[in-house]
């Protein structure tokens, strides 16, 4: 029903600044997005992507000297209401009334989209069916578990046909399959010609899903580019080998000098582009080294490194194992 | 479509997403009418007749039956609005009320829905306690259609008031503990009031605040209308009490929830 503008830019925000007390969330980010395009946001808990969020969909205002913000080509200080008719929003804990059913949370959207009787209800059995809901919408949204409730958020979101769609961590505590199922309405979504504004703390889903990914640390971009640029700004792979055996691992320490160390999980980094060949030089020089490691696992540039290389955190969450092939 | 049809449009919408979780969920106003309730059976039942002598006039407890159930209806107010504190503030900690505010709706329609929804409740909590009233011996005695219109309309009108003052104390709260408590004068001024005992059985420096405190102005023009009894200047105290608490739980609940949500 809303349509947005032809602009270029369906995003554009310039010098963003909000602080809570001492205590500055944003401190002067740039965001501009493509009509079109997914864009993610990527940062880790804390770092201010909802409160970017909350800001760029008008639930919150920017602090004093931020710039212009514009959304679908209005300015969000002076039009609000236009910004609010060209988005639609499903933030990180999850939108919907848990009190009524699917099907009437649907219709409350639609009725406030001012959409007629019979529209509505067609629109809402439609998008009830286009995400698996059509069982479950006579049952108070309360009762859904977490992946059918960001569905029924999303459907939600929808009713208006908003161009300019916010999802904030819209897959955070879904179960893997509930989560590919997101990305896979994600992908529909821009398909049709919508904007997204994603944010994550997956860096697997930002690589997954965005156009552009703008990395967000302490209230600032720490960086920004596609996932490909990304990865390129850090150094290359490495080889990881793990050892059971603290005799070994410090006879391989006294061999392989080049190699980075960790004592406390017994494990050798060596520097590595990852192709077969350097891989079998590698090989047969721990061979004639007489080095045997319990595993070895080859790790090439993802955005985890990306991401720990610019946030400068040295913690390795439970999902960096999973990317480490 | 002009901001005024959009507001009614959008309030109506509201409105009956409100009264949709009463339907479903009545356990909340049938526990506060369980208050005036019991205050209404105790109050005629076992000290009903020992307040009588205190009205005068060789009072019986039939003549406290009347006496005292236009003061229950006004408690039966004061109660219900709590649920409305507590349930606007139950309301506001929902992620539903972020994308009403992210949606390109009438703003007050969050608002409004809410007090018009807590007004139909408060008035048909106001008609099962006035039933109960009635079948224990509780009769009007000359009361006019008008002057059965103008008590109506007093109801409706102090009804509201109490609501835009209990929305205020909803949003204000930070959870609906704190809500509830905060709301709880609304439910022991009446207690203060001439609703069980006249002001002049009070000791002589409570007088005023029982007099003028707004719930006695509202139950002694309650009792004029329907039981003819004086009124005086009670109606006017009345309506200006009630536009004071309107205007003042209008204005402040509108500023609380423009505020940019933590």
């Amino acid at each position: 029903m809303t349509t947005t503008p032809p602009t270029e830019h369906a995003i554009a925000a310039a010098g963003l600044h909000k602080a809570y007390g001492d205590k500055k969330v944003l401190d002067g980010i740039d965001i501009t997005v493509p009509t079109g395009t997914i864009f993610s946001l990527l940062g880790p808990n804390g770092a201010g992507k909802t409160t970017a969020v909350k800001i760029l969909s008008t639930l919150i205002s920017a602090d004093a000297g931020s710039g212009t913000i514009r959304i679908g080509g209005h300015d969000i200080a002076t039009h609000p209401q236009a910004v609010r008719a060209a988005i639609g929003v499903t933030g990180q804990f999850s939108a919907v009334d848990g009190l009524i059913t699917g099907e009437e949370n649907m219709l409350l959207m639609a009725d406030l989209h001012h959409l007629s009787k019979a529209e509505g209800k067609r629109t809402a059995a439609e998008l009830l069916e286009r995400f698996d809901l059509t069982d479950a919408a006579t049952k108070p949204a309360q009762t859904y578990s977490g992946g059918m409730k960001r569905r029924l958020d999303i459907a939600m979101t929808l009713v208006g046909n908003p161009g300019i769609i916010f999802l904030d961590e819209p897959t955070t505590g879904l179960d893997p399959r509930a989560r590919h199922n997101m990305w896979g309405i994600i992908r529909e979504l821009v398909s049709d010609g919508t904007t997204v504004f994603l944010t994550t703390q997956y860096l697997e889903e930002a690589d997954e899903l965005a156009d552009r990914i703008a990395v967000l640390n302490d209230g600032k971009i720490a960086a920004e580019g596609t996932a490909d640029e990304l990865k390129r700004l850090i150094p290359g792979g490495h080889v990881r080998l793990r050892f059971t055996d603290p005799v070994a691992y410090q006879s391989a320490t006294s061999t392989v000098r080049e190699a980075t160390r960790d004592d406390d999980s017994l494990t050798l980094q060596i520097p590595s582009d990852g192709s077969q060949r350097e891989l079998r030089s590698i090989l047969d020089w721990l061979d004639s080294a007489g080095i045997e490691a319990d595993e070895l696992t080859v790790h090439t540039p993802d955005l985890d490194d990306v991401f720990f290389a610019l946030t400068g955190s040295t913690d390795v969450p439970n999902q960096r194992q999973e990317n480490v092939r | 479509m002009s901001s005024i049809s959009l507001a009614v449009r959008d309030s109506h919408t509201m409105l009956r997403r409100n009264l949709l979780h009463a339907r479903r969920y009545p356990s909340l106003t049938l526990n506060l009418l369980f208050t005036p309730i019991m205050l209404l059976l105790l109050f005629v039942y076992v000290f009903g007749e020992a307040f009588s002598t205190g009205l005068g006039g060789g009072a019986d407890r039939s003549d406290y039956i009347a006496y005292v159930v236009p003061g229950i209806l006004l408690m039966t107010i004061g109660s219900t609005v709590v649920g409305t504190a507590v349930s606007i503030c139950n309301d506001m900690t929902e992620g539903i009320i972020a994308r009403f505010r992210t949606m390109s709706i009438h703003r007050g329609s969050v608002l409004i829905g809410h007090v018009v929804g807590s007004v139909l409740q408060s008035i048909m909590s106001i008609a099962l306690v006035g039933a109960i009233g009635v079948a224990i011996g509780f009769r009007s005695t000359d009361a006019s259609p008008a002057e059965w219109l103008a008590a109506f309309g007093l109801l409706v009108l102090f009804t509201t008031a109490l609501t835009w003052i209990a929305v205020g104390m909803g949003l204000s709260s930070p959870n609906a503990e704190a809500a509830g408590n905060s709301a709880m004068p609304l439910v022991l001024l009446p207690m203060i009031s001439s609703a069980f005992v006249p002001v002049d059985a009070m000791p002589g420096w409570f007088q005023p605040i029982a007099e003028y405190q707004p719930f006695s102005p509202a139950i002694e023009t309650l009792r004029g209308l329907l039981l003819g009894t004086e009124i005086g200047n009670n109606g006017w105290i009345t309506l200006a009490w009630v536009i004071a608490l309107s205007a003042l739980g209008y204005r402040w609940s509108k500023s609380l929830f423009n505020r940019d949500p933590k």
